[in-house]
């Protein structure tokens, strides 16, 4: 079994890998960030920008996790915005501001954001519908559900777990501390475990997969799980973040900003190459922008061209990277040579 | 393995670094946020029959101050010392955080707020105006919020919340940063801000407009009541109070539909209700796409309904050209100036109300020529009621947007 | 008596041949959808009541086509909707109430519609960038040039005459009462689609999404019919933009989320997204779906709110339904169903 992002990572010294050139890529805008914030009189490495740029991370960064593991397996998610907003609203309504509620609660928005997760997973396995169509189509149901239960915030966080939306070590948010240590646990999960190469090989070629013993749509339906509940982590954090739940979340369209995040990592959106190393860069590398235009003033609608624009370049500039790459040493032959464009 | 231990190191150092030095932004005033939530679905969750009979009383309070400049009138204000904040030397640096400007409603407030800031830098009384947009993001406006207060440049922070539930702990996290916090717009579960602003609300707009249809419609006749969104407070209460003033009259409800503001949809769904029978009035919750509903009646050959929509101009035009009966009520645009000018205030050290309502006064027939009149060069989609002709950008900045 | 009976034995064969394939779930579909409306209103189908209907679904009809190209060579296209919105307020904003302006402005806007293709087309094939992220891209941009340009909220005003095409139609016809305009164009350029996928292009267009290497390695223009997919594809946003704009004026949401309309419909008229599968008919017919799905859903009264959780239900039971039709036809077919995302 190939495992992409290992060898990328110890090629790196030799010659900078896929992870390595989107954390040189950071790097860059970090970089120019930096200089035209400084330009304009202003410090973007101040606390307050450090921290906003942080607390920025944590959400996109808690979908975008999720969102690798599906993008990897070839499949997608678009229903994880709205498996947010039910989240929050699962958790705040079930601890009720009582703190003795919270474990309960944590409990409840795992386990409904996972049956969301196999819920997706089985309709894009069993049976066999477009993932595009599927979680669009389970989002559509759960807006409804939304719409019509609920007609507004509703339920009460308690202090002590709004802390999770609110406290920081540092200028670090614990929300984003909790967001890198659910990516050390994905990047060990890809890197080390079964399940984790059996993705790659499931995006990779699923008839090849298939042919070499691999049972693709439990993969497929585990991938699809994880996702679900990495919306439900950052529903919980939504909670925090409100002090209540909100079925307004879901217009924030979260599912294009993790998508874009991922593939700003340099996860394939073909799936079977990319891992969430890249990823965590991609939602940094977002962060860093929405924190920069906010310091520098730049109009809202202008962002909104710059993203776009900062999204397409990076990516065809990793594709170009990535063609390279693919004609020495091509890894999923039929794949690579019959579906990279 | 590596990646297991490393694991296992961040995990421990996480803990470790949770029990020493922890900084928390958290706010601690409880008391004030919203502990009675109910949680049901029932449609009357948004009704709260105090509030709806204060805004339909104070819709016949004579406010207090110039009716000439209704930004700075006031409704039974209750007037608060504000010499705590008093500070010396001009130049403040006033921080805006906005919802968004996603509607022209939003558009046309945001070019007199910013209007109203030129006037005011160059009297020397602001310096820097700072302003972040969350695009109707409610966690994006937390960290907005986060940010001025963590910079600790503002000397007042203006805060128009897009949700009210959702972004009370962060406005308690501004009003715990010590400079003074304006609130307008839609509100925040805590009174912690100096001074919160809005015109009389929700419940009054949606009564006016009920009160129209009910007064000039035989009874019997049908009504359809078109919506943007569910769930956003300030609608739900126009919504609401509608409800309760339908339910008191003869009328009947053909319905309630949700539109999202886009014409073509609206179209569609009136087209579809005429389709299935005649329709004699119109509400609305907002005035987006009410020119689209009057030609659905047009193209479908039906005469005009009694209609209320918004001062938003084309369809006050509209309005004009076919001489329908029509009703604008009013949800104060020129409310955008006042939290600029209330920072000054505050920053001067004089009294503000503690909660700032101003007058919204509907549009009626009888004013509907003098309202167009003045508002001949402003595009369509513009509000009437913007309040900043007096301003010195004016026309072009509003027209030339 | 056995004549008869043979006949209607081929005659039901025939029928299920026809409905196990999986383009005809579509009609299908819009079959009963139709039957549901009938029977809660049957004056729905009375003429002008149901020409008002097709003119006011002809918009993501014509869509559907565009959308079709680009979905049947392998991509995606997500940002017609922004495009539809965009050539709205670009056509309020420059003709701004000048009826002598309309023609120009329209001109102008097709120009519009196929450099936003072009720029699509270039960038997904020569750059290399998957579709998904190009039209993604092509989305944020658009919505924030355009909002940029009019200072948020759009402005000017559309004049009578461009507002003929998607308003007004041939009137007093019998029976049907009007026949609109919207109508005619739908038929035209549907016609005009099928007729161009039954050409050369259309078929190399066809195995560009079936299969890329096979097409390159045979020689056949890939990137140019993928590019000229994306330029059909914002074409078809630009005339879905003057009947919109037509039909119901300026405001600020037009457009808003058509994209993802539009893809489902495409979907649900049996087109695979990754390529290769489908008919244009049966996308045009899957945007009819749609739109009969959300007058059923006004007929019945169902809640407003309800209505998103009935209709995503309905789209996964219907391509659930197709999928499994085609699994059962093609084992030995590419995994075309697995396919999560065209590039």
């Amino acid at each position: 079994m190939t495992r992409p992002d290992l060898s990328a990572l110890t090629a790196s010294i030799r010659r900078p890998g896929t992870t390595a050139l989107i954390y040189l890529a950071l790097a860059a805008v970090v970089l120019v960030s930096g200089v035209a914030v400084a330009l304009e009189g202003k410090n973007l490495f101040a606390t307050a920008n450090l921290v906003d740029m942080f607390t920025r991370t944590s959400l996109t960064g808690f979908l975008a996790i999720g969102m690798t593991l599906v993008i990897l397996c070839r499949s997608l998610d678009l229903s994880v915005g709205y498996t947010a907003a039910l989240s929050s609203l699962v958790a705040a309504t079930t601890m009720d501001g009582q703190v003795a509620n919270l474990p309960l609660a944590i409990g409840a928005v795992l386990l409904v954001s996972g049956l969301i997760g196999a819920a997706n997973g089985a309709i894009v396995a069993f049976l066999r519908v477009n993932p595009f169509i599927a979680t669009l189509g389970t989002g559509l149901i759960i807006k409804g559900y939304l719409d019509t239960r609920y007609k507004g915030p509703a339920g009460d966080v308690p202090e002590a777990f709004r802390a999770f939306g609110y406290s920081r070590i540092g200028p670090v948010p614990v929300s984003t501390l909790v967001m890198l240590a659910l990516a050390v646990a994905a990047i060990w999960f890809l890197r080390s475990s079964r399940t984790g190469h059996h993705m790659y090989a499931v995006g990779g070629d699923v008839d090849i997969a298939r042919m070499s013993g691999i049972r693709t749509d439990r993969v497929l339906l585990t991938a699809h799980v994880l996702c679900g509940m990495c919306a439900g982590v950052a529903g919980l954090l939504l909670a925090a973040r409100f002090g209540t739940g909100s079925a307004e979340s879901y217009t924030n369209l979260y599912e294009l900003d993790a998508i874009a995040a991922v593939v700003l990592g340099g996860t394939l959106l073909l799936g079977g190459r990319g891992g969430v190393a890249g990823t965590v860069a991609g939602v940094m590398i977002l962060a860093v922008l929405d924190s920069v235009f906010n310091v520098l003033q730049i109009d809202p609608f202008a962002k909104d061209v710059l993203r776009g624009a900062v999204i397409i370049a990076a990516v065809a500039l990793y594709a170009r990277r990535q063609l390279d790459r693919t004609a020495r040493r091509p890894r999923f032959p039929t794949a690579a040579a019959g579906r990279t464009r | 393995m590596k990646t297991t231990r490393l694991a296992a190191a961040s995990a421990a150092a996480l803990g470790l670094l949770l029990a020493t030095g922890c900084t928390t932004d958290t706010p601690t005033d409880d008391e004030a946020t919203s502990a009675g939530e109910s949680d049901s679905g029932s449609s009357s969750e948004w009704f709260v029959q105090a509030d709806y009979d204060e805004q339909l009383a104070q819709r016949d309070i004579e406010p207090e101050g110039d009716p000439n400049t209704p930004w700075l009138q006031a409704i039974s204000p209750e007037w608060i010392d504000t010499s705590e904040f008093a500070r010396e030397g001009g130049d403040a640096t006033v921080c805006f955080s906005n919802a968004s400007i996603s509607n022209p409603w939003r558009v046309t407030g945001w070019i007199t707020m910013q209007q109203q800031v030129e006037v005011l830098q160059e009297s020397g009384d602001i310096g820097e105006f700072r302003s972040s947009d969350a695009g109707d993001d409610d966690d994006q406006q937390i960290s907005d919020i986060q940010a001025f207060v963590a910079s600790g440049d503002c000397d007042a922070i203006i805060i128009s919340p897009s949700t009210t539930a959702t972004l009370t702990p962060a406005v308690e996290t501004a009003c715990e940063s010590g400079v003074p916090v304006i609130v307008f717009d839609r509100g925040v579960n805590t009174d912690c801000a100096v001074t919160f602003i809005h015109p009389i609300g929700g419940y009054a707009f949606g009564a006016d407009a009920a009160e129209f249809l009910v007064d000039n419609l035989e009874p019997g006749s049908t009504v359809l009541a078109l919506r943007i969104l569910p769930g956003v407070d300030v609608l739900e209460h126009r919504w609401t109070a509608a409800e309760q003033i339908f339910g008191d009259s003869e009328l009947e409800i053909l319905g309630d539909e949700f539109t999202g503001g886009d014409a073509a949809e609206i179209k569609n769904i009136v087209t579809q209700y005429l389709q299935r029978g005649d329709v004699d009035g119109i509400w609305m919750d907002a005035g987006d796409g009410a020119v689209a509903a009057i030609e659905a009646f047009e193209d479908a050959g039906k005469p005009y309904p009694v209609m209320s929509g918004e001062d938003e101009l084309s369809f006050m035009r509209k309005w004009d050209e076919t001489g329908m009966t029509a009703l604008a009520p009013v949800y104060s645009n020129f409310q955008w100036r006042t939290p600029i000018i209330a920072a000054t205030m505050i920053l001067a050290g004089e009294e503000v109300p503690a909660e700032w309502i101003l007058p919204q006064d509907p549009i009626t027939e009888a004013e509907l020529a003098d309202y167009l009149e003045r508002n001949a060069d402003m595009p369509s989609l513009h509000y009437a009621k913007f309040g900043g002709e007096d301003l010195p950008g004016f026309p072009d900045a509003w027209r030339d947007r | 008596m056995t004549r008869y009976r043979d006949r209607g034995a081929a005659f039901g064969a025939a029928a299920l041949r026809w409905i196990a394939n999986p383009t005809a779930t579509v009609f299908l579909l819009l079959l009963l959808i139709f039957a549901g409306i009938f029977a809660l209103n049957d004056s729905f189908f009375a003429g002008p009541s149901f020409m008002a209907f097709l003119k006011q679904a002809a918009p993501l009809m014509i869509l559907a086509a565009g959308q079709y190209f680009v979905i049947v060579s392998g991509n995606f296209d997500l940002s017609v909707g922004a495009l539809v919105g965009a050539q709205v307020v670009i056509a309020a904003r420059l003709i701004d109430g000048e009826e002598s302006r309309t023609v120009p402005v329209m001109l102008a806007m097709v120009a519009f519609g196929i450099a936003v293709g072009l720029v699509n087309g270039i960038i997904t094939t020569v750059l290399k960038v998957q579709s998904f992220i190009t039209t993604l891209g092509m989305l944020m941009v658009l919505f924030g040039a355009i909002k940029l340009w009019t200072g948020g909220a759009p402005t000017g005003a559309l004049s009578e005459s461009f507002r003929t095409a998607g308003r007004l139609g041939i009137e007093n016809v019998p029976v049907l009462g009007q026949i609109p305009w919207a109508v005619l164009i739908v038929i035209g350029l549907g016609a005009g689609a099928i007729g161009l996928m039954r050409t050369g292009f259309g078929r190399v267009l066809m195995a560009a999404g079936d299969n890329e290497r096979a097409a390159t390695l045979s020689g056949a223009p890939v990137n140019t019919v993928r590019i000229a997919a994306f330029v059909l594809s914002g074409l078809s946003a630009t005339v879905a933009g003057i009947l919109i704009g037509g039909y119901a004026g300026v405001s600020a949401q037009v457009g808003q989320g058509l994209e993802f309309t539009v893809i489902t419909a495409v979907v649900l008229g049996g087109v695979v997204l990754g390529g290769g599968r489908g008919t244009v008919l049966a996308a045009i017919a899957g945007a009819l779906a749609i739109e009969s799905l959300f007058a059923l859903f006004n007929q019945m009264q169902l809640p407003s709110t309800l209505r998103p959780t009935v209709q995503g239900a309905i789209i996964i039971a219907a391509v659930a339904y197709a999928a499994r039709r085609r699994t059962r036809r093609g084992a030995a077919a590419k995994t075309a169903t697995a396919t999560a995302t065209p590039s």
